[in-house]
């Protein structure tokens, strides 16, 4: 079963289900109204639900994502679309200091069960304002879920799981994501495991979001060389399944990491630390990092493809550690 | 009904009284953190509590204690939540500045300037939405009023026309800084002109006029307008536990203590109603045996399990955290 689709369309559908099911769900952001999304996830939802479910807000990120934060306590069901993850910076403050915080500083008292959705990553020659990142960032604070999903399936699946958690729950969706097809099956989601997308017996690749069509390229290529790669897709970064990603270390005794964020306090470093803390006997050498160059992302095209982990980076790393097995 | 001036002058020496016994626990040791006192400052909790109804939202500041009991929050877990105790309001995790109590809409201390304004738009957007004739009261002070949060929600809340009662209660300083330091246009309540927000400023030293002004301010906000009430007042004491006042003259301070909200209302009251110093012994003794009974609570009450840490991180999970 499953239809094919694109990831875009998939939210798009998720979307229109949510609306559709629950009538206190409602969709607001930067352009998500009229002008159908800057991605064009949201088309065609206004003329289906109109303003006030579809709801065009001003450029003011912090007013809107607190104004989400507060009507999830007031008892509707927000679904907040912050147009790209750098403009998301500017709230901030309602992130950290209040979706974060609120259950916590109250004694339980109260929740914010709000859903932020918002496009991360580069690779499409947007330069350095619009092309980071920094999803790890949301993943080092307490209080909140950071989902990362990386197919049609995950892009619609955890956006109803997302709506069925009583905390806030933001949704990363890699910009280069949006076109790609593939089989949705509209199955329910778990948002607890990450998930085995390869099967290999040599090395562990484990990797995120928009990393993981290009991780899967490069098991590929692997396996045309006699290198057999297991490709771990985290789904989640907070909570992170280490189990599974465990689990796949304990049969192949080599991982590396494929995040496209910065090296330094990257994702990537959390997981590298979180195996040899738990699984260190289980490795046969260092848990090896692919990440972005430490430079802002630049414009021209093969510069930011340089700036980038390509397909040779991690062909480069898993060589790496299948030599210090040799 | 109106609230009587005698009962909201006992609402403003509670207020009072409930926070110089706090400030000697403070000495004491037993409150530790940051204690913002609102020393001068009551008659605007106090008089806009009244022109709300139980069913309204209220979002308030670091500078919180007055508005928690005038709303109606047991002193007791106030207390308690300042000593650190389980039995605070906020079970000890959110402390002098973070009092909550979900069952009066009381929706917290923000110890972040203007980091509650956009949840009150958002509380005022949920009832809208779900047809509710609510006003959510969101307290600020000046300070406030410099940062971009503020602007934005403002323009959000008149934008979609939410019933968003902007309580400013202008004090004149931002900790340290004056307001003619921290404003161009010091008449802050001109300042919603250019989002088309209506608003009145209000006399903060005296408990009547403000509720009074708030329950105008209300009758428009229930029809689903947003309004800013500017609020004139002052607080006689330190901005905080930490301020050695080095940015103001005593002159200044004892001007506005021959405002005080308290012994002007009383004094009055005395003149033109019959108060009797009797009747204001027995208000005192009432308060303090108030007082004395929440401090013996917060004193007995036990401190919570450091076992219970992670309690209130996210909900009871669905999806458990991976600790390491």
């Amino acid at each position: 079963m499953g239809t094919t689709t694109t990831y875009r369309e998939a939210i798009r559908a998720s979307l229109r289900l949510a609306l559709q099911r629950d009538p206190k769900v409602f969709l607001m952001g930067e352009d998500v109204g009229r002008y159908g999304g800057a991605f064009a996830v949201s088309k065609g939802l206004l003329e289906e639900f109109g303003p006030e479910r579809v709801r065009d807000t001003p450029l003011s990120e912090s007013a809107f994502v607190g104004a989400g934060i507060g009507a999830a306590i007031g008892g509707v069901r927000p679904i907040v679309e912050v147009m790209t993850i750098n403009f998301s910076l500017l709230a901030l403050d309602q992130v950290v200091n209040n979706a974060a915080t609120l259950r916590h500083m109250s004694g339980g008292q109260i929740g914010v069960p709000l859903v932020v959705r918002m496009a991360t990553g580069g690779g499409r020659q947007m330069a350095a304002q619009h092309s980071h990142s920094l999803e790890g960032w949301y993943a080092h604070i307490p209080g909140i879920r950071v989902a990362v999903p990386a197919t049609v399936t995950d892009a619609f699946g955890m956006l109803q799981a997302a709506l069925l958690e009583p905390d806030p729950v933001f949704i990363f969706e890699h910009a280069t994501l949006y076109p790609m097809e593939g089989t949705l099956d509209e199955s329910p989601v778990d948002l607890s495991r990450a998930a085995i997308r390869r099967d290999g017996r040599d090395l562990t690749l484990i990797t995120f979001g928009g990393s993981l069509p290009k991780t899967l390229q490069a098991a590929e290529r692997l396996a045309q060389e006699g290198v057999d790669a297991e490709v771990v897709d985290l789904r989640m970064l907070r909570p992170l399944d280490m189990d599974t990603v465990l689990g796949s270390v304990a049969r192949t005794h080599r991982a590396a990491i494929v995040d496209e964020a910065w090296r330094t306090g990257s994702f990537a470093a959390e997981v590298a630390a979180r195996i040899q803390e738990q699984g260190f006997d289980l490795l046969d050498g260092p848990v090896l990092r692919v990440c972005s160059k430490e430079v802002p992302m630049p414009y021209a095209i093969h510069m930011e493809r340089a700036a980038l982990p390509q397909v040779e980076d991690i062909l480069a790393a898993a060589q790496e550690l299948v030599g210090h097995h040799v | 009904m109106d609230p009587s001036p005698q009962a909201m002058l006992k609402e403003m020496l509670r207020i009072r009284r409930f926070e110089e016994r706090c400030a000697e626990a403070y000495s004491a040791g037993f409150i530790r953190g940051f204690l913002h006192l609102y020393i001068g400052e009551e008659a605007v909790a106090v008089g806009a509590m009244h022109a709300l109804r139980p069913e309204d939202a209220v979002v308030s500041t670091y500078r919180e204690h007055g508005h928690a009991l005038a709303r109606g929050m047991d002193m007791g877990a106030i207390m308690a939540e300042m000593y650190g105790k389980a039995t605070g309001c906020s079970h000890g995790r959110g402390g002098s500045m973070h009092l909550f109590d979900a069952s009066r809409r009381f929706y917290g201390g923000y110890a972040i300037v203007a980091g509650g304004i956009p949840v009150a738009v958002g509380l005022a957007l949920a009832d809208q939405l779900l047809g509710r004739t609510n006003v959510t009261a969101c307290f600020f002070g000046d300070g406030a009023v410099a940062e971009g949060e503020f602007h934005e929600a403002m323009n959000l809340a008149a934008l979609w026309k939410l019933p968003v009662l902007f309580l400013c209660e202008n004090n004149l300083y931002a900790m340290g800084t004056g307001l003619e330091r921290h404003q161009a246009q010091t008449d802050l309540h001109h300042k919603t002109r250019g989002y088309g927000v209506a608003s009145e400023v209000v006399d903060g030293m005296n408990v009547e006029a403000v509720f009074a002004a708030t329950r105008r301010a209300v009758d428009v906000v229930r029809l689903g307008e947003p309004f800013f009430l500017e609020a004139r007042t002052y607080r006689f004491r330190a901005h905080s536990t930490a301020d050695p006042e080095l940015y103001r003259t005593k002159d200044e301070v004892e001007a506005w203590k021959a405002k005080d909200p308290i012994g002007t209302l009383s004094a009055w009251l005395k003149l033109e109603e019959g108060l009797t110093e009797a009747d204001l012994r027995r208000m005192e003794t009432e308060i303090q045996e108030e007082i004395a009974a929440a401090v013996a609570f917060a004193e007995a009450s036990p401190l919570e399990s450091t076992q219970e840490l992670l309690r209130h991180v996210v909900a009871a999970p669905q999806l458990q955290e991976a600790l390491p």
